[in-house]
Order: structure tokens, then sequence, then C-alpha cells
């Protein structure tokens, strides 16, 4: 098996998209933002094969297709984290939360916060923060968050970083539950706000029944995002994270002000799982604390770490894989649990550095697995 | 991003023995300024650091002057390494102060002491051994760059580009007369330019886009200093650099020194080779146990008997 994986990287795809001129990477990368937004009217045999709606028990497509590209989102922002800066963060699922809580708590007439907001200012019931403000509302939630919690926990190093960023997820939520008077508690938040946009056969644009253009808004927030993680990889940041990365102590008597790096990753991290909450809760119109389980910070983790953590197109895959998979063959359900085990195992074990790594980090494995060889040697 | 990048040359492997052109061009675009030569750049005044019940360091004190090279001598264990992680923040003194053109450092975070200007080399190699030779010297580089994270992810900040920067493509050209180009990309461009000359002028350019772990031993203790340069220091601090250099080696790095001091750099070297040392420094301090024992020029050191003794020993009949 690791020897077909072996000849598969014998191809060498990406030196090929490497060195092909500039044009046709031009073209090649518009043409598949074209099939992108295609996809939720794909209807071609066999490609139509990839519908998740092809039998009765199957889900929405284009809804599936939504779901993919937060979870897009929210694994490019969780590999700033993890692939760039080299910070195991298992609470993602509280930016996440923010991001959601943050749009449904302004931008609802019916929440707590908007009403309590209403009867001091004189508002009419119908009043709310509208979509538009409630988008920097959420990043500057989830950003302030991020600074927060790693201002004081980014002097730690390694597992500690990891066990203080999962209670904070769970802080998130339980915080969530409990604070009756400001988020209705366990029984979550209705009426959400949706982006604004003409009606359209006397629906709004954005409704619950035409899910392909929550995923066109979804899908154009993305590409924005993965463009602005690649200005940062190239750029003087992304040098910083990865000198951080290599030799931290080192990195600082250079220059690089290792802790300031440090809490912009975290923050940046922050501020995108946030943005992908607010897509997710406002496309739900209801925001309930259930939503936001732990489990889904670990999905996230799985996600960067099986498509490749430090490559964005791995981050990428991950996603998709992960959220695609288990949709496409939901007439295995009960077997959706055992299927996730195994297959994370076996990238474990065939691929441990993700499907389609960066290369320096495939390397900084390598040597990590020499250096721990050598020292089982000498003991 | 092609192989031969990760892929050591089989011709000059790791072992092979490194011999580097004299560097005659001339680097005048390297040169810092600096203030009045002469005057006291660096003071060490009375420091003295304690681990529990080690003293590393007793009452070290001395100054370095602008321009100077200095040596730091001393026997293994004489905390010439040491003294040099006071200076360049590892560690906090426990008694005394380091200062630095007049404003104390000790106790300052590492990268803001790199900002006031001393950069060091380590004895033990530490480059990022996943980087190129010329990321590895756009590190240092970055470290006088203004570029924020936000710069970086928005280039919001324009500059107005000068001839030289515009494009050649007429749209791009007409694009930069308008709206200017950002103070990211004209940064970027010139850390390259720079970073490339620091590898010419070190004598390590014709490998600048391999990854620097697998350069050979010679190349990558070039690469440090490289690396130290491109901070643009007043001070930097040579730890070692010899070590593990032959003869020839040897000769092309006094040279490489002197050709550092005449930039404009003021050097701090600790070397275990003597004739280096009395070779290419001005003036010389010895340490022994974490204390002073002797200073000047390096032929009053090499007739003092302390120096003598600290080095081969105290004779049996000496009282």
């Amino acid at each position: 098996m690791s020897q077909i994986l072996d000849t598969y990287r014998g191809l060498k795809l990406r030196d090929r998209l490497a060195e092909a001129p500039n044009w046709v990477r031009k073209i090649g990368m518009l043409l598949v933002i074209a099939f992108a937004f295609y996809l939720p009217f794909l209807n071609i045999l066999p490609f139509a094969y990839i519908r998740t709606d092809l039998s009765a028990r199957g889900s929405d497509w284009a809804s599936v297709l939504f779901l993919i590209v937060v979870y897009m989102i929210a694994a490019v922002g969780l590999n700033v984290v993890i692939g760039f800066a080299g910070l195991l963060d298992l609470g993602y699922v509280g930016f996440y939360a923010l991001g959601a809580y943050s749009v449904a708590l302004f931008g609802s007439p019916s929440s707590p916060v908007v009403e309590a907001l209403q009867s001091r200012l004189g508002l009419g019931e119908e009043w709310a923060v509208p979509f538009a403000m409630c988008i920097p509302i959420a990043i500057a939630m989830s950003l302030v968050a991020g600074v927060i919690l790693g201002a004081p926990t980014l002097r730690l190093r390694g597992d500690y970083l990891a066990i203080v960023t999962l209670g904070f997820g769970e802080i998130i939520r339980i915080t969530a539950r409990n604070l009756d008077n400001v988020t209705n508690g366990a029984t979550g938040i209705s009426g959400v706000p949706v982006p604004p946009g003409p009606e359209i056969g006397g629906r709004p644009f954005f409704n619950t029944i035409d899910a392909e253009r929550w995923y066109w808004f979804a899908l154009t927030i993305l590409i924005l995002i993965i463009f602005l993680a690649f200005r940062l990889e190239h750029s003087r940041v992304g040098r910083a994270w990865l000198a951080i990365r290599e030799d931290e102590d080192a990195a600082a008597i250079m220059g690089v002000a290792a802790f300031k790096f440090k809490l912009w990753a975290f923050a940046i991290g922050a501020s995108v799982g946030g943005l992908a909450g607010l897509l997710f809760g406002s496309k739900q119109q209801y925001v309930e604390p259930n939503a936001f389980m732990v489990q889904l910070s670990f999905l996230f983790v799985a996600m960067v770490v099986i498509g490749g953590s430090g490559n964005i197109y791995g981050a990428l895959l991950g996603a998709f894989l992960l959220t695609y998979l288990p949709e496409r063959f939901r007439e295995f359900q009960e077997w959706r649990p055992f299927a996730f085990g195994v297959a994370l195992v076996l990238v474990m074990i065939l691929r441990p550095q993700g499907l389609v790594p960066s290369r320096r980090r495939a390397r900084e494995f390598e040597d990590r697995k020499t250096e721990a060889q050598e020292a089982a040697v000498d003991v | 991003m092609s192989d031969q990048t990760i892929q050591n040359d089989p011709e000059t492997g790791s072992d092979a023995p490194l011999t580097v052109a004299p560097d005659t061009s001339d680097h005048e675009a390297l040169s810092i300024e600096v203030g009045p030569e002469g005057e006291t750049l660096l003071e060490i005044d009375h420091v003295t650091l304690r681990f529990g019940g080690v003293v590393a360091l007793n009452d070290v004190h001395f100054s370095i002057k602008r321009g100077e090279i200095l040596g730091l001598i001393g026997p293994n264990g004489a905390g010439k390494t040491t003294c040099f992680n006071v200076m360049t923040g590892v560690y906090t003194p426990t008694a005394g102060e380091v200062r630095f053109n007049g404003q104390v450092i000790s106790g300052t975070k590492p990268h803001k002491i790199n900002q006031l200007g001393i950069a060091r080399t380590f004895q033990n190699i530490r480059l990022f051994p996943e980087m190129s030779a010329l990321e590895n010297v756009m590190v240092g580089c970055d470290a006088r760059h203004k570029t924020s994270v936000l710069g970086a992810l928005f280039r919001a900040y324009r500059v107005r580009p000068s001839e030289d920067d515009l494009p050649d493509n007429p749209l791009k050209r007409s694009l930069a007369k308008v709206f200017g180009i950002s103070r990211h990309t004209l940064e970027e461009r010139s850390g390259r330019v720079r970073s490339m000359e620091l590898l010419k002028f070190v004598g390590i350019a014709d490998r600048a886009h391999e990854l620097s772990r697998n350069l050979p031993y010679g190349y990558q203790r070039r690469l440090e200093i490289a690396r130290a340069l491109a901070t643009q220091p007043e001070l930097l601090c040579l730890d070692e650099p010899a070590a593990g250099f032959n003869p020839a080696e040897k000769e092309d790095l006094m040279d490489l020194i002197r050709r550092i001091r005449d930039l404009g750099h003021t050097v701090l070297v600790i070397e275990h080779d003597m004739k280096l040392v009395l070779g290419v420094t001005d003036r010389i301090v010895v340490l022994e146990f974490g204390q002073k024992i002797a200073e000047g020029t390096p032929e009053a050191v090499a007739r003092n008997p302390k120096v003598i003794a600290a080095y081969l020993g105290e004779p049996d009949d000496a009282a």
C-alpha cells in the first residue's frame, strides 16, 4: 500500500504545476473556481455520482457543499495556528461558537442582548444590528477572545497549550448554555439574520431552501481567505513563523518577536474560525450550545492533520474528505464512527505527515522520526 | 521549487573540503551607519551571574570600543559563552548591568536587544535547517523591516516607487505609478537583494537556494555570520567561528572578520585558536573560572604569566 503511495508521489503533480507557465496556472485556477461554483448543479453522468442526494435518505447536495466550504474556512484558519505557527489548538470550536453566537446575539431581534438594547434605546421591536455590521462584530469578538486566550497561554509550549485550549472550547459552550439571560441557555437563539438580498419568487435571496446561494456566498469568502492565507505564508510573517517553529530561541536572538508572531497566528486563526461560525449560524438561522461540542474541535484538527498541516491545499482536502465522505455514505450511517476510526489509523500509519503535506513539514517530520530512532538506539 | 533544493550535490557533499574563493568585489552597499569610532559601545559593568551555588560569571568588567575587534578567550568553562548569553538577553545578570550605547540592556528580551544592534552566532550552529540559505539570511533582514502582520496581510501601506522599482509590464507600471507599491513588496525585494549580497560577502552565494541543513559545515558557519550581519548589528558577536576549521579556512575567516570590521561593525570574537585571536584582534580579554584575569593588546596578553598559566597550567614550583 505504501508502495502505491510512493509511486503516486513519483508523479510529482505539484512539480509539474509549479513549473507550468504562469498563465497556465492562472487559467487552471480560474477553471477550478468556475467548476466549484457550478458544483451545486452538477448533473452529468458519471460525475453526478458524487452528489449526496441520489438516494431518498441522502442529504441536500447544496447544503452539504455549504457545510464543506464552512469547514474548509475553519480548516484554513486552524492551519495558520497548527500548520504555520506550530501551536496545537484543541479548542478551535470555541472561536467557531463565538462567531455564531455574536451574529445571533447582535443580529437576531429575539436575542436577549438586542431586546435589552431595544428597551434601553427605545428602538422598535423589529430592530437588530444589520447583518453587514455583524460580520466585523463577529470577527472582532473572536479575535479579542483569541488574544485574551493567547496572551497568558502562549508562554506554554506543546502539550500544555493543547490542554488549556481544550478547556477554552468547553468553557465557551458551557457558558453559552448556562448564561440564560444573555444567550437563552440551552433553548438557543432563533431568528439569526441572513445577508440582505433581493427577493426572488417571493422568498428572500438567502433562505433555508435555496442552499446553493449560501454555498456561493461561503465559497467567495473561502477564496478570499485562501488568498490572504497565501499572502501571509509568503511574507516576512510566514518566514517568522517557520523560524519560530524550527528554533524559537535562535529566532528570538535574530530579532524575531516570537511571542508577538505566535499571538498574531492565534488571533488570525481565531477570527477566521469566528467567520466560519458566523456563516454556519446565519445559514441555520438558529444557534444553540449543543452545536459546538468538543468533537467538532477534534474534527477540525483531524482535517488539518490528515490533509497535511502547513499546506493550505492539504487543509482544504482534509476538510473536504472529512465532511463529504460521511455525508455521501449516509446509507452506512451506523458504520461511520468505525470507518472514521479506521481511516484515521490508516492515514497515521501510511502517511503520518498528512495526505498532501507541505514539503518542509514532511521533512521536519522525517527529522523528528530519525531523531527519535537515534535516541532509542542511544538508550 | 525544484528538487535540487533539497538534494545534496554528491560532489560537494558535507565532507568535501571547503575552499572559498576570496571575495574581492566591492560591498559598499552592505556598510552600516555608525557613530564615531573609539567611543565605548558596550560595557559589561561588574556583571555577576549565579546559577544556584554555581558562579558562572564573577564581577566581570570590560568594555568594547566602537570599531575594534575584541577577542574574548579563556579555557573551557571560563564563562565566555555565558558572557555572550548575558549580552544577548538569554540570561539576566544576578548583579551588575550591561550597557549598550549608554543604555542598560540587561533584562531586555533577546529580540529587543537584537533591534538595538547586537547580533551573534552560536558555538553549536543553530540555523533554521529547513529554510534555504537565502531564507535564513532574509529572516535576519526582516529584523530591520517595518511591515506589520496586517501590512503583510492587506498590503495597504503604499510607497511612491522610485524609477528603478517600477515593473516593466506597461499595465503594471501605470498601476504602480497611480497606487504606489506596497511597502511589503519593496522590503521583500530589497531584503532578497541584500541577503544575496551578504551571501556573496561571506562567499557562499553559489548555494544560496539550498536548504541550510544540506550545506557543508564551513558553509553553515559562514551562513550564520551572514544571518547575523543581516540584522545590521553595530556589534557582532562570533562564538568560536573557527571551530572545526583547517588552517586555510582559518585564514579565510580572519580575512572575513577584518572585512566585517571594515563595513563598520564592531566585532567581539570568542575563540580557542590563539593564532587566530592574536592575528585578528585589536585587544583581548581573558576569562578564567568566570573572572577576568587579563586584558590588553594581543602581544601583552600573550606574554602575561597569568594567561600562560591558565592555558598551560601552573608549574609545580610556581610559588
